[in-house]
């Protein structure tokens, strides 16, 4: 008999469906598994290699000079945005600070907001805002600006859309996603920053996988 | 049966409603709070309460340089709208006024011509992409 099967899988479906709604900042323990490693794998001489963010060097807030070894054995949750922009960034915006705060308690986790518009958003544009944001110093928040198309490239890489369109208003195109990336450069999770329960869901996710880290 | 609608969480102003979704969220955000320190609250903030005759110039030709409100500074630059005729705007302005707390007296339709004879800028904002910004 399938039926009764079927049936008992979608009343499972309901369930948790509930208990996501009802815990939209995600404190419960609702997820127990591993987050996936998400992105292209291959297989080489019998071991799985999968995607990890590429090489980059670009320029901090506070003028420093710094690259993607440096991130090596630190989680980090990633956003693509520009200062200037009248569409879906402040949103964007305002949840990564929400993740930054909710997060706070955790000195290992990092975040990094690359600019797609680096010829506006210089160091010194940066500095005053994250500054604005109240975001002091660069231990936890990390704004970074450069040359036009490393940033582009990257953003590939993060699995983000941006690119330079003078059809959209402002002038860019982009996808609005914060990410996690573990601390080996893998992309672990992802959400839809102008989307309130989902990045409630995200920074349930990077707790948990913080936590069992810590473990 | 919703005879008071703002009783009800609902606005007087669906249309205001609507176009602020559309044109004004994005920055403002949809619960007026604005992003700290970097785009100014509209939900109980001082500055509409000192400003509620500029509001019609603000939206029609946007703003820029620095304000002060409730007492973080801010000095953006906002877009002005110009595209909205003056009942939109009207009714924009009169949804921002009377939303999230705000308690203003809403602008009248047959004054707001008058307020956007006098706006201090008389060109609306733009915020381009740097190529057609050059």
């Amino acid at each position: 008999m399938r039926l009764p099967s079927l049936r008992l899988l979608v009343i499972g479906f309901g369930v948790s469906l509930l208990a996501a709604c009802g815990d939209p900042d995600g404190t419960a323990e609702h997820r127990a598994h591993e987050l996936p490693i998400i992105g292209h794998r291959d297989v080489v001489n019998g071991d799985t290699v999968y995607h990890t963010v590429g090489d980059w060097a670009f320029y901090r807030q506070d003028s420093a000079l710094v690259t993607e070894d440096m991130l090596q054995g630190t989680p980090y949750v990633v956003d693509f945005f520009f200062t200037s922009c009248p569409t879906i960034c402040p949103k964007v915006t305002s949840n990564m600070l929400r993740a930054y705060d909710t997060l706070a308690g955790f000195d290992e986790l990092k975040f990094v907001s690359f600019t797609v518009d680096p010829e506006r958003d210089s160091v010194a544009h940066l500095a005053n805002y994250a500054g604005n944001l109240g975001v002091v110093g660069t231990d936890r928040w990390w704004f970074l600006t450069g040359d036009k198309f490393d940033l582009y490239e990257i953003a590939d890489d993060y699995m983000s859309v941006a690119v330079e369109d003078p059809e959209v208003p402002g002038g860019f195109d982009h996808s609005g996603r914060i990410l996690l990336v573990d601390e080996r450069g893998r992309v672990r999770a992802y959400a839809d920053g102008t989307d309130d329960d989902e990045v409630g869901h995200f920074i349930a996710d990077v707790r948990h996988y913080l936590q069992s880290r810590a473990q | 049966m919703c005879a008071l609608a703002p009783a009800c969480g609902e606005t007087a102003y669906p249309q205001g409603k609507a176009i602020y979704e559309y044109k004004c969220g994005n920055c403002h955000m949809a619960d007026g709070s604005g992003l700290v320190g970097n785009i100014p609250p509209l939900a109980l903030a001082d500055w509409l309460v000192e400003h509620r005759d500029d509001l019609a110039c603000v939206i029609r030709y946007g703003q820029q340089g620095p304000i002060e409100v409730n007492g973080l500074q801010y000095n953006g630059v906002m877009q002005g709208f110009p595209e909205l005729s003056d009942t939109e705007l009207t009714n924009v302005a009169n949804y921002i006024l009377t939303s999230w707390g705000n308690e203003q007296p809403p602008l009248k339709a047959n004054e707001v011509p008058a307020m956007l004879e006098d706006c201090e800028l008389d060109k609306p904002i733009k915020v381009g992409n740097p190529q057609q910004l050059r």
